[in-house]
């Protein structure tokens, strides 16, 4: 039983570490702002559940399990929350999303004008 | 792997970082600083529990509410900003 939750814990911490620097270097290498948002906020989502639950298993029944599934919870419920502003921010602050049209890059009009 | 996690978040926060200072607009630094502010709650949370700190998950708590409403009230203030400008000024808008 043991060897079972260090294996999972093993395998949370991993896919956490990995998508955490898949979101690092989305968030330095993609072009613009939008893209950027998506790379580290939809990554940042699924990394910090990930790696607090590769955490909680390797912990034992006490009060601070407790604290770990309410930074947990409260993570899942910010961090989208936080992307979605900063997306509506720009797009009311008058940044275009890049579009690509035959191959080439352009600003685009945006989905509704504010 | 709980040691390669924490490299890995440190290393995240290392790029994070670089895309706080670099970033074009204010938004791009935003991101990068509330991206830095996610991997510090993340960080506190590991390194406490392998470092054996005293009520690491409490600071770690507060640094993760802290970081939201920072995030909130920074993009509240730029949000209408250029509205305002063009409103003040119609010939800049066109």
């Amino acid at each position: 039983m043991t060897a079972i939750i260090e294996i999972l814990s093993g395998l949370c911490l991993f896919l956490g570490g990995v998508l955490c620097v898949t979101g690092g270097v989305g968030l330095l290498r993609m072009p613009d702002f939008f893209s950027r948002v998506h790379a580290s906020g939809v990554t940042e989502t699924l990394a910090a559940p990930l790696l607090l639950i590769g955490l909680a298993l390797q912990m034992e029944w006490s009060l601070d399990l407790v604290k770990v599934a309410m930074i947990l919870i409260l993570v899942l419920a910010t961090n989208p929350t936080a992307t979605h502003a900063m997306a509506k921010a720009a797009l009311h602050g008058g940044q275009r999303p890049l579009v690509f049209d035959n191959d080439k890059p352009t600003r685009g009009e945006g989905a509704s004008k504010p | 792997m709980l040691t390669a996690a924490i490299v890995a978040i440190l290393v995240t926060m290392l790029l994070a970082l670089i895309r706080t200072f670099l970033g074009p607009t204010e938004y791009d630094r935003m991101l990068g600083a509330n991206s830095f502010g996610t991997k510090t709650v993340l960080f506190i949370a590991l390194a406490g529990h392998v470092l054996q700190w005293n009520s690491y998950l409490d600071v770690a708590l507060l640094y993760a509410l802290l970081n939201f409403v920072g995030t909130i009230a920074v993009m509240r203030f730029f949000e209408y900003r250029n509205a305002l400008e063009e409103r003040d000024d119609p010939e800049s808008a066109a």
